[in-house]
């Protein structure tokens, strides 16, 4: 049977390996694409609640998704903005190292 | 009557007057002439002789058991059982001897104006000679023992401030030195004199009596006539202590006498002052300051009356030093140096009466002595000026034709002393001689002094001939310079040298012993003046022990019977005296060689007693040398123990500020220091922390999220 746990395990997967790749990743890309995936991850997590758990009176019947769209869309400004963060390091180290931005270093 | 008593409330300008002299040329002499510090400082002494001579009046016209005028000005001391006040008496005694302050003093103010003329600092001698004028009236009309004590004290520190008058030189500063400290000396026994007296008396009259004046003392002496030291002073075991209280009190204060009026062993001070001015010489170690003890003794003789011991003491001790000063002084070859040692051995004739309890006969030879050893003085004063300062007798010579009134001054003077006949000296000397050879009826010993008295009227004839001799007749011996200055003094010198030997030779007719004046019924004006002071009725003192038959005698005021051998004395007197003075003045005229081959022959005996038996030279190995040897003694005990002490505390203290700064520093401070380490140690160890990177602190947030989910998980 698939039930919410299998969803729910599969979002946390996700979610703990784009953790792993903000936390362990030095390029900035790649550390962006975990961030894709944790908020991917929270996607999922909020579609799988929306299938399985049944919606009180006050709540829309697809509150869940409509929800996950949202995500969505923040997901893909957020990426824009940090693309153009990502440039701007670029312009300025000449590589985009997470391991150099230490200025705020003691 | 009256008028006359107001003079009692005056009697403290005596001594007043010469103090606002001091006051008045101490504080602006030096800007006074010469004259007129001359005139303030004889004026001073004149209006004091006036005051004494109005009191010496007032006594006469009163009845003899009342003649004493007392003026009490304030209360001075009042603490515990001791209660003195500044209080003054003019009695037959004190008179006499205000009188002979006085006018000899005046005389000789009136001399050292024209002695000092070209000194610098005439201003600073006539201050001093009026602050000791001063304090020598505080000593005769003090009423009590410590006004006469302060009085005492005075005159000593006036002699020390004028023997050293020329302080440039120090040889005269060391002379001054030499008479303060062996007068403090004496006054040592004089002080345990006061205190033993007054506590004695205090303590065996059960705690009643306790006075220091002359008139309480007088009529309260006869309670410890027969007390021992002991009792008196209440101790069980004292080594002193069966002496009688009165004979070690009247020893004490003879022990104050032999140091201030120049009697064995304290008389070593005499002979060096006369480093100072000549007229210093004639007041103070002629006249006045001298026979301060002579004058103690015969204000005290209520105490000594009943201590024959102690009077036994005075008499051998006087007799000792008559003898042995006029030895030296047969050898000494300095004017002053003869005369001091002729002082030395008056003084001895004085304190010879004293000792047979004589006590007007004492201070009759006082008087007579005070004019012509002044005028000696006074005279040889006026030679050394003519001599241009020399004072050896070696150089003089033939001076008579020279300097005529000081020769025939001097004369009368010298004759007086020797004792010719009818001269004041003959008359006082002669009653002391006598005397003291009646008192051996009571005591067998007093012969002894007697026979060295009447040695040394033999000896004092002959040096004072000599001194004559030697200065005044003969061919001169002195550098034709010094000749050619020679000249009699001028006249504010001579006429105190006419008067006082004017008064050498007519002074003693106050004193005719009844014996002589009997036959035409002249009395003994004197000795009757001072009967009532002496013989107790004046103060009500019990006199129990007669000391001589004619105490008796005098008590009963009247003298029946006279001894043929006064007679035979006073022939054996005027004989010695006659012989003394021809043969000296033969052999120093026309026999100078038999001397010089006497001399020759006796030559050790001679280099003894010209060195003044090296007594002084004893005195400086035993007593100075000792008195060094334990000063060098306790100062060892000072710099390495005492000073080793304090230095060790200071050592200890630096010790001990060591430890507590070390215990402050690497202690306290280093708690403090230690903190703010660790601090920043664990500062550098947590700013790791930030290492600027996102990733680790997103790192650090998931380890928490972590921690916290398994703490809801597991606890809540």
């Amino acid at each position: 049977m698939i039930t919410l746990h299998s969803y729910l395990i599969i979002s946390a997967i996700l979610f703990l390996l784009g953790l792993f790749a903000v936390l362990c990743r030095r390029n900035a890309i790649a550390v962006l694409m975990g961030i894709e995936l944790i908020i991917n991850a929270s996607g999922l997590n909020l579609i799988a609640f929306n299938t399985f758990v049944k919606q009180s009176s006050l709540t829309h019947a697809l509150s869940g998704q409509i929800f996950s769209i949202f995500i969505i869309i923040l997901a893909a400004a957020e990426a824009a903005v940090a693309l153009a963060i990502i440039l701007s390091i670029y312009h300025h180290f000449r590589k985009i190292d997470v391991m150099d931005l230490e200025q705020l270093k003691y | 009557m009256e008028a006359l008593k107001m003079v009692e409330s005056f009697i403290w300008l005596i001594p007043v007057f010469p103090a606002l002299g001091f006051i008045i040329n101490g504080l602006f002499g030096t800007r006074f002439s010469r004259q007129t510090v001359g005139r303030i400082a004889c004026g001073s002494v004149f209006l004091s002789f006036l005051v004494s001579l109005l009191s010496f009046i007032t006594l006469l016209a009163m009845p003899a058991a009342e003649r004493i005028l007392h003026c009490r000005c304030f209360e001075w001391i009042k603490v515990g059982n001791v209660s003195v006040d500044i209080a003054f008496l003019i009695d037959p005694l004190s008179s006499v001897m205000t009188l002979v302050v006085t006018v000899v003093g005046f005389l000789i103010h009136v001399y050292s104006i024209g002695y000092m003329a070209h000194d610098r600092s005439v201003a600073r001698f006539f201050t001093y000679m009026n602050l000791f004028t001063f304090m020598m009236l505080l000593l005769v009309t003090g009423d009590n023992i410590l006004l006469m004590f302060v009085g005492w004290e005075g005159v000593g520190l006036c002699s020390y401030l004028l023997i050293g008058f020329w302080y440039l030189d120090h040889a005269n500063n060391d002379a001054g030195k030499k008479a303060f400290v062996v007068n403090r000396i004496g006054d040592f026994g004089f002080l345990i004199g006061i205190f033993t007296l007054f506590w004695s008396l205090g303590k065996v009259s059960g705690g009643t009596i306790w006075t220091l004046n002359f008139a309480d003392l007088a009529a309260n002496i006869h309670c410890l006539k027969d007390i021992t030291l002991n009792q008196a002073l209440g101790i069980a075991h004292f080594g002193l202590g069966p002496v009688s209280v009165l004979t070690f009190v009247g020893i004490c204060f003879f022990i104050g006498a032999t140091g201030k009026s120049a009697q064995i062993p304290l008389y070593v001070w005499l002979p060096d002052a006369m480093a100072g001015p000549t007229p210093v010489s004639a007041l103070i170690h002629a006249a006045t300051m001298v026979t301060a003890g002579v004058y103690m003794i015969a204000r005290l003789n209520f105490l000594y009356t009943l201590s024959p011991t102690a009077l036994t003491v005075v008499a051998f001790v006087a007799g000792v030093t008559a003898f042995m000063a006029a030895t030296i002084g047969l050898a000494q070859n300095d004017i002053k140096r003869v005369l001091a040692y002729s002082t030395v051995s008056q003084l001895g004739y004085m304190f010879l009466a004293l000792g047979a309890a004589a006590y007007s006969a004492g201070i009759f030879h006082l008087m007579t002595h005070a004019f012509f050893k002044a005028c000696l003085f006074l005279g040889a004063g006026s030679v050394i000026h003519a001599m241009s300062n020399k004072q050896d007798m070696r150089e003089m010579g033939g001076l008579k034709k020279w300097m005529p009134v000081t020769h025939w001054t001097m004369l009368a003077s010298t004759i007086a002393i020797a004792g010719w006949p009818l001269t004041s000296g003959f008359f006082s000397k002669d009653e002391i001689l006598w005397k003291i050879f009646e008192s051996h009826s009571v005591n067998m010993w007093h012969l002894v002094p007697w026979a060295l008295g009447i040695a040394g009227a033999f000896m004092t004839a002959f040096y004072m001939f000599r001194l004559m001799v030697m200065t005044f007749y003969g061919e001169c011996r002195a550098d034709q310079e010094i000749q050619a200055h020679l000249h009699e003094s001028p006249g504010v010198m001579i006429w105190p040298l006419r008067i006082l030997g004017s008064l050498a030779l007519v002074g003693g007719f106050v004193g005719v012993p009844y014996a002589l004046g009997h036959f035409i019924h002249f009395p003994n004006l004197f000795e009757e003046w001072l009967a009532p002071v002496m013989g107790g009725l004046l103060y009500k003192a019990h006199v129990i022990v007669p000391v001589t038959a004619h105490a008796v005698d005098h008590a009963a005021a009247g003298h029946h019977h006279i001894a043929a051998s006064e007679y035979l004395l006073m022939l054996l007197s005027i004989a010695i005296a006659l012989l003394g003075s021809y043969l000296s003045y033969y052999l120093y005229t026309r026999r100078q060689e038999v001397i010089e081959r006497f001399v020759r022959t006796f030559s050790t005996l001679h280099r003894w007693v010209y060195n003044k038996y090296y007594v002084d030279e004893l005195y400086e190995l035993v007593i100075v040398q000792g008195v060094k040897w334990l000063m060098r003694k306790l100062a060892w005990f000072d710099f390495h123990i005492v000073d080793g002490l304090v230095n060790f505390s200071g050592r200890v203290l630096v010790w001990f500020s060591t430890i507590s700064g070390s215990v402050d520093y690497h202690g306290v401070d280093g708690a403090v220091r230690g903190i703010s380490d660790q601090t920043i140690r664990l500062g550098a160890l947590v700013k790791l922390i930030q290492s600027g990177r996102v990733q680790y602190y997103l790192m650090i947030a998931m380890g928490v999220l972590v921690v916290f989910v398994l703490f809801f998980q597991l606890g809540g």
